[in-house]
């Protein structure tokens, strides 16, 4: 009997403290497939985020570090400096990536360090009680905004991605999702050019996965997904936005 | 060998560089700017990564990064950038990093001025950033001993895995003093730290994976985490402190001060001598791990002691607690980039000794 799906190498066999139909699981898992895929799991360095990510580390068998809130691409910048031949990629909430370490991430990209970024993009603050995020969708009920976000109080749905692939320094910005079968391909393809180029010494790439939160957006994992579809998408449309 | 002229600022680089840092990031800010420039060519000449970096918050994390990697990394700043980098500090001790950072302090609170000053005190011995941790703190009050701390920094830091900070001020950074230095080019980064640093982040060829992290979320883990970490200070404070003693052997009055102003007290203290005075200095090099043991063994001979600081009175505080009560304290002080005048510091020396002492707070 020929064995045609399995755990990836890379990926401990632990259970993940990630809530029931949370994206986060199937991102680490397309990692784990693609650095397995890519042979580079004893060159990869990851910095794990602040939020629900912050243990990654428990999950990733590979060399990892913690990074203070937002700070995650700086300290992506330091490691990659220091072993330019190392395969170092950041994982970043929108929280982290789009509020807090703004600065960092823009920076960072301008600098076009030879770094990969995965944005994990699921429109709340999942770690903290799901307060609205800097993508939180106009009308979304969170936590901090319970009758809905309201431009005139909170603004606008940030695109950091759109913002970022202005910078001549982001050579690769992709948005896909973990929502259906399909989008996972595509997903994973996207992840695994995002390592490449950095094999290639191409520079900063980076790619926005929607991911659901089904306890924070109050809706059934299967919905959650569905809503990706149909409401999350007309803000942050999935595709290549920019590559060079 | 023939000496050359350096300011504080370029030595501390030069002697980064001797002593096999490979990684600076920093954000301009006077007075330390010329630290910043210094290694902006002299990391890319000698093999090392300069980055100038968008903030001190995206520096010091950079050298975060730098460090995990197992490179020697440095940054440097001046007050208000060092506020900015205490996030970044504490994550560094609680993850048990090595790191230099340099603070040549100038006036605040706030945006303040670009003076000299020993404001910071109180941020660089207490941990400054969240969490209990201590940063060890080095003082140098001349540009040849600023050469020495800096490779001292280095050594510290890897050895305890721990951030050392080397705090000057605007005058040590900027003055210039004659210096033998030996520029070594190095070719090509320093080998690996990979056999002396076997907790580094190098990609997991050949071993188990390695983690940094201080988030330490199950029952109990982070108090053990703590404990360890204060063995780990205990060690320091037992083997780390460094002091200079001059005439205190046979002195009435100890004169207490460090860095810039331990150099005013000196000459004040030659003038006294001339006059008769009985009086000595005690000059921390160390300001954490603190001379507590010196100053409780001087204290028995010693009739009061004086803290002189460029500041409204800091280091004082660990005066007091080295003496607990056994003998009077006087107190000069100069805050907001206020220099210590060495015929302030006669006359005070001058009046503890005819018993008619008062403390005294300029501001």
């Amino acid at each position: 009997m020929r064995k045609i799906f399995e755990r990836p190498k890379s990926l401990k066999d632990v259970p993940t403290h990630y809530c029931p139909g949370c994206g986060h699981s199937l991102v680490h898992r397309l990692i784990c497939e693609v650095v397995d895929e890519l042979n580079i799991r004893e060159d990869v360095i990851a910095v794990c985020p602040v939020g629900c990510a912050v243990i990654a580390y428990e999950y990733w068998d590979f060399d990892c570090t913690e990074a203070a809130h937002g700070r995650t691409p700086c300290v992506a910048t330091g490691i990659k400096r220091v072993h330019p031949d190392k395969i170092v990629f950041s994982y970043q909430g929108d929280g982290d990536l789009a509020a807090i370490g703004t600065a960092e991430i823009i920076h960072t990209a301008n600098r076009s360090e030879n770094i990969t970024v995965i944005f994990v993009n699921n429109g709340v603050y999942g770690m903290t009680n799901g307060q609205m995020a800097p993508t939180t969708l106009i009308g979304q009920r969170t936590s901090t905004t319970i009758h809905g976000r309201d431009v005139a109080r909170d603004g606008y749905p940030l695109k950091i991605t759109e913002l970022l692939a202005q910078l001549p320094g982001s050579k690769y910005v992709e948005r896909v999702s973990v929502n259906t079968p399909a989008n996972m391909i595509k997903a994973k393809a996207a992840i695994k050019k995002a390592f490449r180029n950095q094999i290639d010494k191409k520079g900063f790439s980076l790619v926005e996965i929607l991911s659901p939160c089904p306890t924070y957006w109050g809706l059934s994992p299967k919905d959650s997904c569905l809503r990706i579809s149909s409401e999350m998408t007309k803000d942050f449309p999935l595709g290549v936005i920019k590559d060079i | 060998m023939a000496k050359i002229m350096m300011c504080g600022n370029e030595v501390i680089g030069e002697a980064a560089v001797h002593a096999g840092c490979t990684f600076y990031a920093g954000y301009p800010i006077t007075p330390q700017n010329e630290l910043t420039q210094y290694m902006s060519f002299r990391m890319t000449e000698s093999g090392g990564t300069f980055i100038q970096a968008e903030s001190e918050l995206a520096a010091i994390n950079m050298v975060f990064g730098a460090s995990a990697a197992g490179a020697r990394a440095m940054t440097s700043s001046s007050s208000p950038g060092i506020s900015l980098k205490q996030e970044g500090i504490s994550y560094l001790s609680a993850c048990q990093l090595p790191a230099v950072i340099v603070n040549m302090m100038r006036g605040g609170p706030g945006l303040g001025n670009i003076a000299p000053s020993q404001a910071d005190y109180f941020q660089a011995t207490r941990g400054g950033g969240h969490g209990d941790y201590r940063t060890i703190v080095l003082a140098p009050a001349a540009v040849e001993e600023a050469w020495h701390l800096t490779h001292l920094a280095f050594d510290l830091a890897d050895e305890y895995r721990n951030p050392v900070m080397i705090l000057g001020d605007g005058i040590l950074g900027q003055m210039m003093e004659p210096i033998e230095v030996v520029r070594k080019h190095l070719h090509g980064k320093l080998p690996n730290h990979d056999s002396r640093k076997p907790w580094a982040l190098t990609g997991c060829e050949g071993r188990r994976p390695n983690i940094i992290r201080s988030l330490y979320l199950g029952e109990g883990e982070l108090e053990e985490h703590n404990r360890l970490l204060q063995m780990k200070f205990g060690k320091i404070k037992s083997k780390e402190v460094r002091f200079e003693s001059i005439y205190t052997e046979d002195s009435d009055l100890v004169v207490v001060a460090y860095g810039t102003t331990s150099r005013i007290v000196r000459s004040a203290i030659s003038r006294a001598r001339q006059e008769r005075l009985h009086v000595g200095m005690l000059r921390p090099i160390t300001l954490w791990p603190f001379p507590e043991a010196e100053l409780q063994k001087l204290s028995k001979k010693a009739k009061a002691f004086l803290v002189v600081e460029m500041s409204a009175g800091q280091m004082i505080d660990d005066v007091k607690l080295s003496i607990l009560g056994r003998r009077p304290i006087h107190f000069y002080g100069r805050a907001g980039g206020g220099i210590p005048t060495e015929d302030a510091i006669l006359d005070m020396i001058r009046d503890i000794l005819r018993a008619r002492s008062r403390s005294r707070v300029r501001v």
